[in-house]
């Protein structure tokens, strides 16, 4: 299938599924992050935990192409980064993908998040040949690594378990959907 | 008005996996540099050029886009790629899923100003946006400097067992609870 129109259905779907999972509602985001309501906290989880078994299946039985993997690099930044990005995500109840999912449902506030995400992007990009070689930079655990073998990338439970990666993977994902199970629930109904 | 997390649970893990096993791993916040790229490319024609010595075949005279062989400098002189109109799916995405809620009685289908807000800091509207614009400065500049956001380090990066994923989880998860605590008060109902 022509590659846009992939484009179009998937992200066409995942931001139906975000929006109806309340991941674009800011409310549900702060609530979460105030550890008053678990529900979106019980969705994420099960969700990493289904599609992480889906793909370590889907490879296992050669279904799925364990080239489309792409894992990202592990640096200094990645630590730096995601504490910006959470205390901003605390801050407006958005992250890059609920913003533009919230912005869809007509939120105002998610299409100023959008303004001053791009002004926060452009000011990254125009700040990055200074911070390139910076220590931020430098990477850690060998860069792009992974806890359990998926092929091309080196992998760090390779040589401790008999067990195959892709076993240990879905065990990883059924003990995320289980964690998701175990946090309390039932809070839905007051938003 | 939301699935239950069961239901939310299998939905999630199914639009990850699809996307993977059709093309690649979920990601967002680079098509935030690229659509600043395209507006930047429109004021200054000569920041995108065609390059064959680079590996995309395009370079930039600005570094990070210039980077990995002028790869973002590829997205924003091809800005109809997968990973773009992906993006800018979501926002479809989000509209259908606002045309198809079921409006509860007393309740707006958007609440535009957060309850959580309104409980914290009434009804000003001028702070809403402060706060979500410096929001989203703070949010982008740190995925860009993290290499990806919520969907592309924290989802897909755990869903392939990525140390990366793990530990960007950890540090997001880890600054954004006292900061929602402190900023949004750690009492009080969900409510209103």
């Amino acid at each position: 299938m022509n590659n846009i129109l992939l484009a179009i259905i998937l992200g066409t779907l995942f931001g139906f599924v975000l929006q109806r999972i309340g991941a674009a509602d800011p409310d549900k985001i702060i609530n979460m992050l105030r550890l008053k309501d678990f529900h979106l906290m019980k969705t994420i989880l099960a969700g990493i935990g289904v599609s992480s078994i889906l793909l370590f299946g889907g490879m296992a039985t050669g279904l799925v192409d364990g080239g489309h993997l792409s894992v990202k690099s592990m640096y200094w930044g990645v630590v730096a980064g995601g504490i910006l990005l959470g205390a901003g995500w605390a801050m407006s109840g958005f992250c890059p993908g609920t913003g533009v999912v919230a912005a869809g449902t007509g939120r105002i506030d998610a299409l100023v998040f959008l303004l001053g995400g791009l002004a926060g992007a452009g000011l990254y990009g125009l700040m990055f040949g200074t911070l390139k070689s910076t220590f931020l930079m430098m990477p850690l655990f060998g860069g792009k690594t992974t806890l359990v073998q998926t092929g091309e990338y080196p992998a760090i439970l390779n040589t401790v378990t008999s067990l195959p990666g892709w076993a240990v993977a879905v065990l990883i994902g059924v003990a995320l959907i289980c964690i998701g199970a175990l946090l309390p629930g039932n809070t839905s109904d007051n938003r | 008005m939301y699935w239950n997390w069961k239901t939310g649970g299998i939905m999630l893990g199914l639009s990850f996996f699809l996307a993977v096993a059709a093309i690649k791993p979920i990601g967002v916040s680079t098509q935030f540099v690229i659509a600043d790229g395209i507006m930047a490319a429109a004021v200054d024609p000569t920041l995108i050029q065609k390059d064959k010595k680079a590996k995309s075949g395009y370079s930039s005279s600005n570094a990070y886009l210039n980077k990995s062989g002028g790869k973002y400098a590829k997205s924003v002189a091809k800005p109809l790629n997968y990973s773009f109109v992906f993006v800018l799916s979501m926002f479809l995405g989000g509209l259908l899923g606002r045309i198809l809620t079921k409006k509860e009685a007393g309740k707006p289908v958007v609440k535009q100003i957060p309850y959580t807000h309104v409980h914290r800091f009434k009804n000003r509207v001028l702070l809403r946006y402060g706060l979500t614009f410096a929001g989203g400065v703070i949010v982008l500049w740190g995925a860009r400097l993290a290499g990806g956001c919520t969907s592309g380090h924290m989802m897909s990066g755990i869903m392939q067992t990525s140390i990366s994923g793990y530990i960007f989880a950890a540090a997001a998860f880890l600054a954004a609870i006292p900061t929602a605590r402190f900023i949004y008060n750690n009492t009080g109902g969900t409510n209103e």
